[in-house]
């Protein structure tokens, strides 16, 4: 019955699209990112790191007010009318996620030996092949970097309520969905929702600790 | 016979303290330059700035008779090979670790194939080449990083301490087989070592580094028989050529 309810896959389906689009964008930018942390030296590069580290923490309501300032009509972004919409809650999904992917990237690039950079190098690598590489040896710790980063989003709730306004067929997902049910006092429909996203979130887990895993030595 | 590399007049400055500073050494081409000192002599510095690792104060570097700065690091790099201490083996297979440099330079796919394979063979370890990095003895890891030098043909070897992590009769193999490759394709190699057996074996020509300083360069038998003072004396101990 509560599984022939279209509605419960739409939620799901935003759900999914939403975290999953943050948590690619915040790849995009953690990665480079993480990447100049790890391998440059500049000045402020400690000051950064704490920042990062930081933001690994950021509370998801803090993020929700925050982006919900900025976003709100009369809000320095207001003319751009995101507010109560899919893209409001991946924009503050991002600036969750990105400290995380940033954060692990970096510490995973820096667990590498130094030395084979040197080994590297002296191969006669260039800069783009160098940091190819290193993405390439650096791989499993970097899919825990994104499986961390998925996690932080696909259960937040917070943010996505303050930002997004569980409006159903536009703004609905999960988390927010099992607060309404919970409200209601409808507690059948909020345990078969947590049910459902934590399967999701194992599923899309499973599937990653197995591309992750295969790579390990034994 | 002219260097095909020389350095002049270089100084390395690690931290706040001068490691190194010689006027002048080179090798010939197709010669096998030992650079032997103690631990903190300055070896390791030498190479890393032979392979342009390590940024000298001052001084410069040679190659072919010309200034190595009209070089992009780059392709100043690319015609060397570089073995280190440790192997410093990327996690995949042993073809590919020694494929890796020949990626790096864009070669053509049969080409990589023929080279890896044939620099796998000579160096008997054809059998490893699907087996994963991580899965190789110390020795045999060695043999890929030394496959993966060779492989690129360099116009300079240059090896960092290579067998010092060995035990000692898988360092004999390895000796006699770098000695008998380096014969067969005259590769032009600065070897860094402080064990004096293995400058001994394979030098053509011996440098003394003690204290960032070049004390004597020579052929073998003119270092190892008549040490210049008493501190390359003292360095040398015991040590007389078979």
């Amino acid at each position: 019955m509560f599984f022939n309810n279209p509605d419960v896959w739409e939620v799901t389906l935003l759900s999914l699209k939403v975290s999953g689009v943050a948590t690619a964008i915040s790849l995009l930018i953690g990665l480079p990112v993480g990447t100049g942390m790890a391998l440059g030296r500049f000045p402020g590069r400690n000051f950064l790191l704490s920042v990062v580290n930081t933001g690994m923490a950021l509370p998801p309501v803090v993020v929700g007010l925050a982006v919900a300032m900025a976003l709100w009509r009369s809000g320095p972004l207001g003319g751009l009318n995101l507010i109560y919409t899919p893209t409001a809650i991946v924009i503050a999904q991002t600036i969750i996620s990105a400290p995380v992917v940033t954060g692990l990237a970096s510490a995973a690039l820096q667990q590498l030996d130094p030395r084979l950079r040197l080994q590297l190098y002296g191969l006669g690598v260039s800069r783009v092949q160098m940091i190819l590489n290193l993405w390439r040896q650096a791989r499993l710790p970097l899919l825990a970097a994104l499986m961390a980063g998925f996690g932080s989003v696909i259960s937040e709730v917070g943010a996505s309520m303050m930002v997004g306004g569980n409006i159903l067929h536009q703004t609905r997902v999960l988390t927010t969905a099992i607060v309404l049910e919970t409200d209601m006092g409808e507690f059948g429909s909020a345990i078969a929702l947590g049910i459902l996203l934590l399967l999701i979130t194992f599923l899309i887990n499973f599937a990653l600790t197995w591309i992750q895993q295969r790579g390990v030595k034994r | 016979m002219t260097a095909l590399v020389e350095v002049r007049g270089l100084r390395v400055v690690r931290g706040r303290r001068q490691v190194l500073e010689i006027d002048h050494l080179g090798a010939e081409s197709g010669q096998v330059l030992a650079v032997v000192g103690p631990n903190g002599a300055g070896k390791s510095s030498l190479l890393l700035a032979l392979a342009r690792l390590l940024k000298p104060e001052r001084g410069e570097i040679f190659f072919n008779g010309q200034t190595a700065d009209r070089m992009s690091d780059l392709d100043y790099r690319r015609r060397l090979g570089l073995v280190l201490q440790e192997p410093l083996l990327l996690d995949t297979s042993v073809f590919e670790n020694v494929a890796t440099g020949l990626r790096f330079r864009h070669f053509p796919k049969d080409e990589i194939t023929r080279r890896v394979e044939t620099w796998l063979e000579r160096l008997g370890i054809a059998s490893l080449r699907r087996r994963p990095a991580a899965r190789l003895s110390g020795g045999e890891a060695q043999r890929v990083s030394l496959a993966r030098a060779f492989a690129l043909q360099p116009e300079l070897l240059l090896l960092d301490e290579p067998f010092s992590s060995l035990d000692s009769p898988t360092r004999s193999h390895l000796l006699d087989d770098l000695q008998a490759l380096l014969a067969e394709t005259s590769t032009t190699t600065i070897f860094i070592t402080h064990d004096l057996n293995e400058a001994a074996r394979i030098a053509d020509w011996v440098a003394v580094l003690l204290d960032g300083r070049l004390r004597q360069v020579g052929s073998p038998e003119q270092v190892f028989s008549i040490p210049i003072d008493d501190e390359v004396a003292a360095f040398l101990g015991e040590f007389k050529l078979d």
